[in-house]
């Protein structure tokens, strides 16, 4: 080994050849936004779908109209999002057959985290966020983490610029860290809420690679769900 | 003072002191911070009259966007000109190194450097440090010999072509050269050529983005095209996002008197 007086391979990893092992996850990026309000409830998820460096899709939706008043966005392993959101629809229209009723928000979002929570130890790798129109005619968000932890809550951001987009939420929707009267506080109407959602998908495609392209927003109210688009950087 | 921060001085070249401690922080599962990565489309072509560089100028840091407007056509002489993709610090450095290099060479033989010589060097250099300088270059320059475009890896390997392409973004931009390069183009085929073929890397390559640079190096004159276009437009945000005065909350106030009054004098030298 010291023939020459030192050692001629370090005892140390060096970084070169790797064998990678399978792995069954992979991250197809997006982000999500959901805002709700009095009586509206606004989620905005971009369309662009992609692994590592390369584009996949330009034009998926990655909003889920799941019942007339309940949309899920769904992001993250796209394999995952298909298959966990398959079989919620399945379990929707079994419930639906079974109860003569369509499943309300609160439901939907209860099924969600146990459907969830069932693949404990192999979990669906996605971030989800639930928005829609509660019993009693609110708007009302929910949020998951991949296995199945839920969070009631009136503004999320997920997905791979969530990071980026949260903290502009809490400002701009949960007026924090701020020093306001509350009259100075701005009214959430939902062309705020919209504005808000669009701009703030506008500048984490500035930063985020994997957002971009152009954005879908479901505005979801009593008397139906109303889409819009928005187009992003393509680059 | 001065000589004992003098003392202090790094020597010249790399210091590998950490290598083992880094490489056990590692082993015990410590992260290493993310290195700043130019995930690239660098292209360069022969046209008629010498060569075309073109690059995009987005930087990374893993999925993040670190700078949405960086040059990545550096200078290595009057006549030559080199594109880099890789390891922000690695290329910058390498080209600054090689340049100085060749501006001494210059100066020693009273000639213009020419572009083998940049190629050599570089490859030499990369070729020492075995693959950890991370740096991919694509160098174009025109010399006495004519118009040169080279390919520079990581390794120390390079290939003299008449279009070349490097970085994430190569093989998009690549398909644009294969279907449209010849020999003999005029300058506005060629930059026509350029910014076509770079756009393609830079929507389809998640690495690259934002503008397009470009640099034509002709006989005895170089023309820099600083973001030749720009590929993508900033979306309009809808609202205004401006704070009002006293939105931040004043936690405390100390107001410091910075006039600060100090008297000189003139000290006689001691003469022995």
């Amino acid at each position: 080994m010291s023939r020459l007086g030192f050692e001629q391979f370090p005892d140390y990893q060096v970084p070169g050849m790797k064998h990678p092992d399978f792995s069954p996850y992979e991250s197809n990026g997006g982000s999500i936004v959901a805002i709700a309000g009095d009586d509206f409830a606004v989620i905005a998820a971009d369309t662009r779908l992609s692994s590592g460096y390369n584009i996949h899709s330009r034009t998926q939706s990655k909003l889920f109209k799941l019942s007339p008043q309940t949309v899920l966005g769904s992001a993250g392993c796209w394999a995952d999002t298909l298959s966990l959101t398959g079989s919620i629809k399945v379990r929707m229209q079994s419930y639906e057959h079974t109860h003569l009723r369509t499943m309300t928000t609160e439901a939907v979002a209860q099924m969600l985290s146990i459907a969830m929570y069932n693949r404990r130890f192999f979990p669906y790798y996605v971030s989800n966020i639930l928005a829609g129109i509660d019993n009693e005619g609110k708007g009302v968000v929910y949020s998951y983490d991949p296995i199945g932890h839920c969070e009631k809550a009136t503004y999320r951001a997920g997905g791979t610029a969530g990071t980026l987009l949260q903290p502009v939420l809490d400002n701009q929707i949960g007026h924090k860290n701020m020093n306001l009267e509350d009259a100075d506080k701005i009214k959430l109407t939902k062309e705020r809420a919209v504005s808000v959602a669009s701009d703030t998908f506008i500048s984490a495609a500035e930063r985020d690679i994997y957002t971009g392209d152009s954005v879908l927003i479901n505005i979801i109210t009593k008397d139906g769900i109303e889409v819009r688009t928005l187009t992003l950087r393509q680059d | 003072m001065d000589l004992d921060n003098a003392r202090e001085l790094p020597r010249a070249g790399f210091n590998f002191d950490n290598c083992k401690r880094n490489a056990t922080l590692l082993n015990r599962g410590f992260k290493p911070p993310i290195t700043t990565k130019t995930g690239t489309t660098i292209v360069g072509i022969i046209y008629k009259d010498g060569v075309i560089l073109g690059a995009d100028t987005r930087a990374t840091e893993g999925p993040i966007v670190s700078d949405k407007n960086c040059a990545k056509i550096h200078y290595l002489a009057k006549n030559i000109y080199c594109c880099g993709a890789g390891t922000a610090a690695d290329t910058e450095m390498t080209t600054d190194l090689i340049s100085s290099q060749l501006e001494l060479h210059r100066l020693q033989t009273d000639r213009e450097v020419r572009v083998v010589a940049a190629n050599t060097m570089l490859k030499q250099m990369l070729f020492r440090y075995q693959g950890h300088i991370s740096a991919a270059l694509v160098l174009g320059g025109v010399d006495k010999t004519g118009p040169h475009i080279y390919s520079i890896h990581p390794h120390g390997s390079s290939d003299k072509l008449p279009y070349a392409t490097m970085g994430s973004g190569s093989l998009a931009a690549m398909t644009v050269f294969e279907s449209r390069w010849k020999p003999d183009l005029s300058e506005e085929e060629g930059k026509k050529l350029v910014r076509d073929a770079d756009p393609t890397g830079v929507f389809n390559d998640l690495g690259s983005g934002s503008n397009i640079d470009l640099c034509v190096i002709r006989k005895g004159s170089v023309e820099y095209l600083r973001n030749y276009e720009l590929a993508n437009k900033k979306g309009k945000r809808q609202l205004d996002y401006r704070f009002k005065t006293g939105t931040s909350t004043v936690l405390h106030t100390n107001i410091k008197d910075l006039l600060v009054t100090e008297r000189v004098q003139a000290v006689p030298m001691e003469i022995s």
